[in-house]
């Protein structure tokens, strides 16, 4: 049929548009780890930390998740309604233009030319053109939908849904700003407000980005991998409503104890606590989908990657909640340890995740099994133990670094400097420099599994 | 279930569940005035200010440094002053960050003169060996480019005229480049021969840092001068001669003076500390003061950092220094 051969080429597109960025994205980080501990690593103007911080974020964020929730999102919509894409042109113009502008957006964020909004950097044009491909691809998502075949729309359907229009919400408002000239422009909202709207998106660009569309590959893959039917409709019923209600509330637990007004962040604090409910209604909904079947964790080579990722997704949102409290926040927030948190979240739930699901989403389009089980084996290990090193010794370092912040003398007086609280991180850095290679090596292991799955040697002309 | 059925109606239904939460805490605030007060103590940028400000934005800084003092004791000995809503009325964007992989700097306006910050930025390792910031030396070797300055104050609303912006420029030029600006040799240092008349990125980044928190700080010295000195002025120093504390005293010299007062203390930024002459007044009393208080002209000031007992300390290291 034309147009499923249409769509997979988008999908195969997307696969190795995730997996080309999350190298780039990857090699970035491990550049930034570096110049922490050795600042003679600045060597230029566009390889200064400022700079490749944010296009390693972005990098991630944008280039590596997006590209896989594209990936993903083309191919579950045609499996979940029995329907061809409605668009596949657009689909594929999709891709096209999408590639471009990560690129075009990297090379940008390389220059300088920044916003400084925290995951929303890009200056106004790229924000137009982020416009121009959200509505191609919601276009294509509704599209497909309206024109379904199969009645009942499954809850990986939802999600995707609420992606949709999350980000187009929450991206476009954060993003009102001012122009200049074509590089530059200045927020719509002074100070305090910039800040109350900024960290609203800030987390509802995790909502939107790390949450739903992940959420949603993991209820459609891990029935479609372990062949076992999600434990319970209507708790996923309730934990998409309440998820999606929630997530809105909570942006000021990132602006704990700023001159944002408190009541703004004692309802943030109040909803914090609240979500760990709809988040565990998720966990536990996976879990007892394993019921009585627990040795697919040996058996399916697929399995633990989602396990372990929902395992960390539940680690996560009980972590994030507790941050959000003012004591701790008081502590925590400004240091590694949130850098830790953030890193839990990113290389064990979203890549986790991510990463079983182009396995699975690559054998079903070229119609072939995966090169190696054992290399996803090691695939799965290195990211695991890299993954665990790296945020289990910045909560050690978090809880270090805020408590030199705080310690005092006798009369009251701070017991050390800035620098000497620098200078006790190194070590740190250090392990966290050597968690990532590890995870790089697992991330190059998979890379290469993909590309040997989509090209067997054999094959090869 | 219907809403099950038709993706248009839940995605309808997802938005109205998203705004819920949307008009509440970012909406309505936004709209209220006293989230963010305006309070005439606080002005906005100048040009030149500003321009530093998009350099700071331009090269990421607030990826490592903060800008708000949260209102924690420890934060506020170590920082200044916690943040006031009102001081960001001018800030577009706000630039509160979220890492301190840096110190905060809301209130490093005032804290240093120029030229530290000249020797600072184009060498941190200079200064503080176990730094992690990056040099950012060729800031100076940079022209100012001033040609959207005016464009840029009038889409932020800052009521400046056309002529006012190019009077803010002018009268910075000739502030840097005149040979009386107390951190001429500071700047020259860094600055390349050619473009010592003009205006460099440099300059605009330390006039923009210099602007931090000055606004209020400067207020509240109008209100409390002299205090520290007049309380101060008739103690001696408990630690005079104690060898121990000598030793201490040394270290916390090391940790909070040297960067500016040189390695032995034979003066930088700073003044010589180990010949008789005292700028301020040379009894224990009045160094006393002088280090805990900060003195005009870029002495910070230590009490809150340091406390009485650590200052005194390192009197006695200085006093040590001043028998040989
Ligand atoms: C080899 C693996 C990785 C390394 C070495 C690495 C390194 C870093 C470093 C050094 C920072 C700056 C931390 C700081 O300012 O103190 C950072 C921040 C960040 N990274 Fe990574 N990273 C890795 C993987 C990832 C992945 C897979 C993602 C996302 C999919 C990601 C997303 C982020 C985000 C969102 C931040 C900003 C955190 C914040 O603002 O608190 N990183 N990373
Ligand atoms: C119930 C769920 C969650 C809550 C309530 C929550 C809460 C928080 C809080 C309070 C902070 C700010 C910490 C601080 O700066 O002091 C934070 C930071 C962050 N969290 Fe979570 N978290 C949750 C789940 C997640 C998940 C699933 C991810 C997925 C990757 C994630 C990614 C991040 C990132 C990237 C940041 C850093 C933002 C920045 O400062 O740049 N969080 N979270």
């Amino acid at each position: 049929m034309a147009d499923g051969a249409q769509h997979h080429s988008v999908v195969k597109g997307f696969i190795f548009s995730a997996v080309f960025w999350l190298l780039v994205g990857l090699l970035v980080g491990l550049w930034i780890a570096a110049e922490m501990i050795f600042p003679s690593l600045n060597l230029t103007p566009w390889l200064s930390f400022g700079r490749l911080r944010v296009v390693h974020t972005n990098g991630l964020i944008y280039g590596f998740t997006l590209s896989g929730i594209f990936a993903c999102s083309y191919y579950m919509l045609e499996k979940l309604t029995r329907t061809p894409i409605a668009f596949p042109r657009l689909a594929r113009a999709h891709l096209y233009l999408f590639n471009a502008a990560v690129l075009l957006a990297a090379v940008s964020l390389f220059a300088g030319i920044s916003t400084a909004k925290e995951y929303s950097e890009l200056e106004w044009p790229f924000d137009v053109v982020v416009v121009v491909i959200w509505v191609m691809f919601s276009a294509n998502v509704l599209g497909t939908l309206v024109k379904r075949r199969e009645k009942q729309m499954y809850v990986s359907l939802w999600f995707l849904i609420a992606t949709v229009v999350t980000v187009a919400v929450v991206y476009i408002l954060n993003n009102l700003a001012m122009p200049v000239n074509l590089l530059k422009s200045y927020s719509a909202y002074a100070g305090v407000n910039d800040a109350n709207v900024q960290w609203w998106f800030g987390h509802n660009a995790v909502a939107s980005v790390f949450t739903f569309p992940i959420l949603a590959m993991f209820y459609y893959f891990l029935p479609k991998s372990t062949g076992l039917p999600i434990y319970s409709h209507r708790l996923s019923i309730i934990a998409f409503w309440s998820l999606v209600f929630g997530y809105l509330w909570t942006g000021a637990h990132h602006l704990m104890l700023t001159p944002v007004p408190e009541w703004i962040q004692t309802v943030a604090l109040a909803f914090s606590m609240f979500l760990i409910a709809p988040s565990w209604g998720s966990v536990i909904n996976g879990y007892y989908t394993m019921n009585g079947n627990w040795e697919q964790m040996r058996t399916n080579y697929l399995t633990k990657f989602f396990i372990l990722g929902i395992t960390f997704y539940g680690l996560q949102t009980i972590q994030g909640p507790t941050q959000a409290i003012r004591a701790l926040s008081g502590l925590f927030h400004y240091t590694e340890w949130v850098v830790g948190h953030v890193h839990m979240g990113t290389m064990g739930w979203v890549t986790m995740i991510i990463s079983a699901s182009l396995y699975f989403v690559v054998v079903k389009v070229y119609g072939r099994d995966v090169h190696s089980v054992k290399l996803v084996g090691v695939h799965f290990w290195l990211i695991l133990v890299g993954q665990l090193l790296f945020s289990v010794s910045l909560w050690v370092a978090g809880i270090a670094q805020g408590a030199m912040w705080k310690a005092t003398n006798a009369d009251g007086s701070l017991t050390y400097t800035f620098l000497d609280s620098v200078a006790s991180m190194v070590p740190y850095w250090k392990i966290r420099l050597a968690a990532g290679t590890i995870y790089f090596a697992g991330i190059v292991v998979f890379a290469y599994n993909l590309v040997r799955t989509a090209r067997p040697k054999t094959a090869a002309a | 279930m219907k809403l099950y059925e038709n993706p248009v109606l839940l995605a309808v239904a997802a938005a109205v569940v998203i705004s819920v939460g949307t008009l509440v805490t970012t909406f309505i605030p936004l709209f209220h005035p006293s989230t963010q007060p305006v309070s005439p103590l606080v002005k906005p940028y100048t040009a030149i200010e500003l321009e530093g400000r998009d350099i700071y934005i331009r090269e990421g800084c607030n990826n490592c440094h903060t800008q708000t003092v949260r209102p924690l004791r420890t934060e506020v000995a170590r920082y200044g002053d916690y943040s006031k809503p009102e001081e960001f009325a001018w800030d577009r964007p706000f630039l509160w960050g979220s890492r301190r992989t840096g110190p905060d700097l809301a209130r490093a306006g005032g804290k240093y003169p120029d030229s530290w910050h000249y020797r600072h930025m184009a060498n941190p390792q200079g200064m503080f060996e176990k730094s992690n910031m990056p040099s950012y030396a060729w800031l100076a070797k940079r022209r100012l480019d001033t040609s959207a300055s005016f464009r840029k104050v009038t889409v932020l609303g800052y009521g400046y005229g056309a002529d006012e912006v190019q009077r803010q420029i002018d009268g910075f030029r000739s502030t840097v480049t005149a040979a009386s600006y107390p951190s001429a040799a500071a700047r020259a240092r860094v600055t390349p021969e050619d473009l010592r008349g003009g205006i460099t990125e440099m300059d605009a980044m330390v006039a923009y840092l210099q602007k931090l928190g000055r606004d209020l700080k400067e207020a509240a010295r109008r209100e409390s001068a002299g205090v520290r000195t007049a309380a101060a002025a008739e103690a001696r120093n408990p630690y005079a001669g104690d060898k121990k504390a000598e030793e201490e005293g040394e270290d916390l010299y090391k940790a909070n003076c040297r960067s500016c007062h040189g390695k032995k203390a034979e003066g930088g930024f700073g003044p010589d500390l180990t010949d008789p002459q005292w700028k301020f007044g040379g009894t224990d009393g009045d160094i006393f003061a002088s280090i805990a208080g900060g003195r005009p002209g870029g002495m910070p000031a230590f009490e809150s950092m340091l406390g009485k007992d650590r200052i005194w300390k390192t009197i006695a290291y200085l006093r040590k220094l001043g028998r040989r």
